[in-house]
């Protein structure tokens, strides 16, 4: 059947900002989650689109896991994450019958469940929705961009870890953004270092400095280096609003003052 | 592929647990016997890591009559990765899935390995187009089986136990986990903290509700997360390796132990 994309579906969604990272691991999930509580911090509505058809992390980290999804007449209703309905989130990890089971598909069907993810999510009036991307430049890339470009998304962050081979990948990426057209709002650098709690000693458990070179390098902002955070780790795992319960953990400065930047950056006018 | 003996796939369900790492030292590990010939293919095609982690950046791979030759990091030890294809480190290599499938292709066929005792695979995380092209391709010159590689926390091990159900679903044999980024020793204090929780038990309980062997545990270490090259670690005073590096070591027996047992097995096979 011929489908026309419901033009609705989108319309209410103020700003779009995809999260993405050429190496998988580097914090793209938890930073799309942290963002998007900080975000609602600061009086923000907004949606999380968790795009990751192999690895969908994003029920989990916001104690969304195993409920169900409801379609409605323009679409999938996205499952609020709090009682306050402040935050919505569509993943297909709702869609998985067994959390175990692989998702084990080619291209194609993976970019028509992502066309459909895009279009058929009837998010309503959002601030922001932030679109968590699996790692890579692959396919599911691709049909993301291309499926949200009419939208015309506000930008991409890109998520990095300190070391080399993380930063290798990163360049490569943002190789990507400027091949589609994306806008890079900036680069930040998660799991830059941990701070022993027995001795206050930090150590570069991933070397250091590679996220804020890559940015001077490219020509992009640096947004801010987000440290090893156990709290962080652990509010993850049981799906806690860290942003909330740990002020004053150390990963929480630099996450609110990334949401901060976003917020500076973002254009009076809906992009 | 016919003179290669053994192949070993190193997956994971979730990026950034190690793969490539643990890949590059179990290829430097088994290559320590002169008399072992090792081959690692690095088939990250959109995330090319092995040429870093082995300081090989910047290498260029040359056609022969009969095919690519890998890149030698020791006389028994080659590598091929299509990072070395890549002419500039900001190249994106976005290519849709036959494409991807093609260049698989291609690395398994056409690269010269030589004889080779132990080929292993580096994959890209995932279930994706180049898993099912490398197992497809493979079986047919079977695999002996796959090393899963997860770091202790849930978010982690909820993508492995996809990715070892992948494994049952396409007929591949596991070797077992191994449990990377578990535990932090402070270099300063000596102390351990656990910077990624096992709030879920870890590996070892997954293993345990899986059935699938542990093969071990590797602490998280400056030294391996800022990726000295495996062979600058092993020039290392044994202070600094420490935990580490001998943690690693620990899990390559029981690979080649199975290994061996899956040889003998065939052998049995074709010989009754």
């Amino acid at each position: 059947s011929m489908f026309i994309t419901e033009p609705g579906n989108l319309a209410g969604v103020q700003h779009i900002i995809l999260v993405l990272s050429g190496k998988g691991g580097v914090g793209k999930s938890t930073i799309s989650a942290e963002l998007a509580l900080a975000l609602r911090h600061t009086g923000k509505k907004v949606g999380i689109l968790d795009v990751d058809l192999c690895g969908p992390s994003i029920p989990r980290m916001l104690r969304a896991q195993g409920k169900a999804v409801h379609q409605c007449d323009s679409g999938w209703v996205p499952v609020f994450v709090d009682q306050e309905q402040s935050i919505s989130l569509m993943s297909v990890g709702f869609l998985l019958q067994k959390p175990d089971d692989a998702l084990v598909w080619r291209g194609p069907k993976k970019n028509a469940l992502i066309k459909q993810f895009v279009s058929d999510v009837a998010w309503g009036q959002l601030d922001y929705l932030v679109v968590d991307t699996p790692p890579g430049t692959s396919d599911e890339h691709m049909a993301t961009v291309e499926a949200l470009r009419p939208y015309r998304p506000l930008g991409a962050l890109v998520v990095t870890t300190p070391q080399a081979v993380s930063v290798g990948d990163v360049r490569r990426e943002l190789t990507f953004c400027r091949k589609t057209g994306l806008q890079v709002m900036g680069v930040v650098e998660n799991m830059s270092g941990f701070t022993c709690p027995h001795c206050a000693e930090c150590t570069s458990v991933f070397s250091r400095g590679g996220g804020e070179e890559l940015a001077r390098h490219a020509g992009v902002p640096f947004l801010g280096s987000v440290p090893l955070d156990p709290e962080l780790a652990r509010s993850l795992e049981e799906g806690r609003d860290f942003m909330r319960e740990f002020p004053k953990s150390p990963a929480f400065p630099v996450l609110t003052s990334i949401a901060q930047k976003i917020l500076d950056a973002t254009p009076t006018q809906p992009s | 592929m016919k003179t290669v003996k053994h192949k070993i796939l190193v997956l994971s369900g979730k990026g950034g647990v190690g793969k490539s790492t643990f890949s590059a030292h179990l290829a430097h590990g088994l290559a320590e016997d002169e008399n072992t010939q090792v081959a690692l293919l690095d088939i990250d095609i959109c995330g090319p890591s092995i040429p870093k982690i082995m300081g090989l950046e910047g290498e260029q791979v040359h056609q022969s009559g009969s095919g690519w030759s890998p890149v030698y990091v020791e006389d028994n030890l080659g590598v091929m990765s299509v990072g070395f294809l890549l002419s500039s480190p900001d190249d994106a290599v976005i290519w849709r899935g036959p494409k991807k499938n093609g260049m698989i292709k291609q690395f398994l066929r056409d690269v010269d390995w030589g004889e080779v005792d132990y080929l292993i695979v580096d994959t890209p995380p995932g279930t994706s187009d180049e898993h099912l092209s490398v197992v497809q391709y493979l079986t047919a010159a079977r695999i002996d089986g796959a090393v899963l590689i997860t770091t202790p926390q849930e978010v982690s091990l909820q993508d492995v136990r996809k990715e070892i159900n992948f494994c049952y679903k396409v007929k591949l044999p596991i070797i077992g986990v191994v449990e990377n980024m578990s535990g932090f020793i402070c270099p300063n204090c000596k102390k351990e903290s656990q910077i990624f929780p096992p709030t879920t038990g870890g590996a070892a309980a997954m293993c345990q509700d899986m059935n699938v062997p542990l093969l071990g545990r590797v602490p998280l270490d400056p030294h391996i997360g800022g990726h000295s090259c495996p062979q600058h670690m092993a020039g290392l005073p044994r202070a600094g390796q420490a935990a580490s590096a001998l943690w690693l070591s620990s899990c390559f027996p029981g690979i080649q132990e199975f290994c061996n047992l899956h040889q003998s097995k065939e052998e049995n096979l074709m010989s009754s």
